[in-house]
């Protein structure tokens, strides 16, 4: 408790595109509830604070700390242990940090190609190929920029996680209720979830959500969805050949995006009880494949141009193989 | 005594056809490579690759599934899911950078003690010559995070110009 008597509430985006910190913004009047309710001490997006600040604070000081964003530099991950730390209940905030989200597909990729390709390709300006250095020397001392680690990890691999909270970035909805049921808590109303819970979403997935109709149609084809038209706007995507991830991903988001006609890409992450979604996703397509012969099955599988990407697109850091066996070695 | 490499195998049989197969090869004392350590599903249409995939990232260097012969499975059409997943599986592995050839289909009914055995044997071999799984490296220097600090680091540093 601060002096003003109100719990302190911190927010902070590691490896982050920003959309989840605007996904908070984007709840409107709610946001008001926050700042009613909690003392914002740390929230880089929104105000102006620095990391010592967070040093000299007590430990367990914070009651809720939103993370969002992955582990990809020694920063990230040293203020990652520090609002650890500092902080009661420690949530991972978005697919980024759950899961490691669109970031985590440079885990495919050794870490020199990934700054080779930010600092030399044909739309950089870059003739003498200079390249970042992580210390110089200036007269006033010596500078820090902050180091890439090998791969991006998710928080989890990282520090200890009370609760996760999915999505690319979560609805602000979700968000919404997950506001309201803290400041519930603190108001000895309501009971925090079991440790580990995954909140603001659903414990099923999004093909429960969905308002199409499945029937058993099996399909000789995989198509991309622009190359189809026109897209049935009633029938399951997938049964109309179009590769739809919603099979394995959990539900919350009230299957925003095959509501609309777009396939589900899988922000939500893996549903309750799925160890890897990109296993059950493997077992999702098969089962609509309608061929015997391996060279038909594989005919139809080339309708899938990055199987990879396309069963791993946000949980490649998070899946069972972690995409790289160095990130098991770190914690 | 050479220090050859034994790779660790993981097989998931089907209790109808492909373990039978595996018993017979016992029974009859055939002789095959003892590197697999067999797993029985009911069938191979159980097989779900979070099996695959934990068995690879818990060490396993290969896996082997098996399963009756097409038209042949106890379920009527469950080892075609398994052919389909298989397929599919090998697919993402490849994107993974795990070479493809470590997860092996083989069709062997309840008499092809034979089969089993030297399609056992022929996989060993190919996985002894991949050599232990060990993927996701990349070739930029040691990189060591024994000290809890994250590991390195950019490819190249270069001048910063004055
Ligand atoms: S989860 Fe999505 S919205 Fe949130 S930081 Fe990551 S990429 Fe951005
Ligand atoms: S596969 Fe996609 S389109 Fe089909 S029911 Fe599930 S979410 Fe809806
Ligand atoms: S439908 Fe899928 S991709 Fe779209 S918001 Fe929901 S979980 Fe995310």
């Amino acid at each position: 408790m601060t002096t003003n008597g109100k719990p302190k509430f911190a927010m902070y985006w590691a490896a982050s595109c920003g959309g989840c910190e605007i996904a908070v913004l984007n709840t409107h009047e709610k946001i008001l509830d926050v700042d009613a309710n909690f003392d914002v001490v740390f929230w880089p997006v929104a105000m102006d604070a620095k990391y010592k600040d967070v040093e000299a604070m007590e430990d367990g000081s914070i009651l809720l700390t939103l993370f969002n964003g992955g582990i990809r530099n020694d920063e990230n991950e040293h203020l990652a242990k520090l609002l650890r730390q500092k902080s009661k209940i420690m949530v991972a905030f978005g697919s980024c940090a759950c899961e490691g989200c669109i970031p985590g597909l440079a885990n495919l990729s050794p870490v020199g190609d990934i700054v080779h390709t930010a600092y030399n390709t044909i739309t950089t300006d870059n003739p003498n190929e200079i390249y970042p250095r992580t210390s110089y020397d200036v007269p006033e001392g010596e500078l820090h920029i902050p180091t890439l680690a090998k791969v991006l990890r998710p928080l989890e691999q990282v520090v200890d996680v009370d609760y996760f909270m999915p999505g690319c970035p979560p609805e602000s909805h979700q968000i919404a209720a997950v506001i309201d049921l803290v400041i519930k808590v603190v108001k000895g109303e309501a009971e925090l979830p079991p440790k580990g819970a995954v909140i603001g979403a659903g414990d099923s997935t999004v093909c429960d959500e969905c308002p199409r109709a499945r029937n058993v149609k099996l399909i000789k084809e995989f198509t991309r969805i622009q190359d189809i038209a026109p897209v049935d706007p009633d029938l399951c995507l997938l049964e109309q050949g179009i590769p739809c991830n919603g099979p394995a991903t959990r539900s919350g988001c009230m299957a925003r995006c095959p509501g609309v006609g777009a396939q589900c890409i899988g922000c939500y992450g893996p549903a309750e009880g799925v160890m890897d979604y990109g296993a059950r996703l493997i077992t999702a397509f098969s089962s609509v494949i309608d061929a015997t012969e391996p060279e038909e099955i594989d005919r139809i599988l080339d309708g899938i141009p990055d199987p990879t990407g396309q069963v791993y697109r946000f949980n490649l850091a998070g899946s069972l193989l972690k995409a790289n066996r160095d990130a098991w070695k770190v914690k | 005594m050479t220090d050859q490499f034994e790779p660790t195998i993981i097989g998931f049989t089907c209790n109808w056809c492909s373990y039978r197969a595996s018993d017979l090869a016992g029974t009859a004392r055939m002789k095959y490579a003892p590197n697999v350590r067999l797993i029985r599903l009911m069938c191979s249409g159980r097989l779900d690759p979070t099996f695959v995939l934990r068995a690879l990232s818990e060490g396993a260097d290969g896996v082997m599934i098996t399963g009756c012969h097409p038209g042949e499975c106890h379920y009527i059409e469950q080892n075609y899911k398994a052919l389909r997943r298989f397929l599919l599986l090998r697919r993402v592995l490849t994107g993974l950078g795990i070479e493809p050839g470590r997860v092996k289909l083989v069709w062997a009914s309840a008499a092809e003690g034979a089969r089993f055995a030297s399609e056992t044997t022929t996989f060993v071999e190919e996985i002894r010559k991949l050599g232990p799984l060990n993927w996701g490296k990349d070739d930029d220097g040691p990189q060591t995070a024994d000290d809890g600090k994250s590991s390195i680091v950019h490819g190249q540093e270069m001048e910063v110009p004055a």
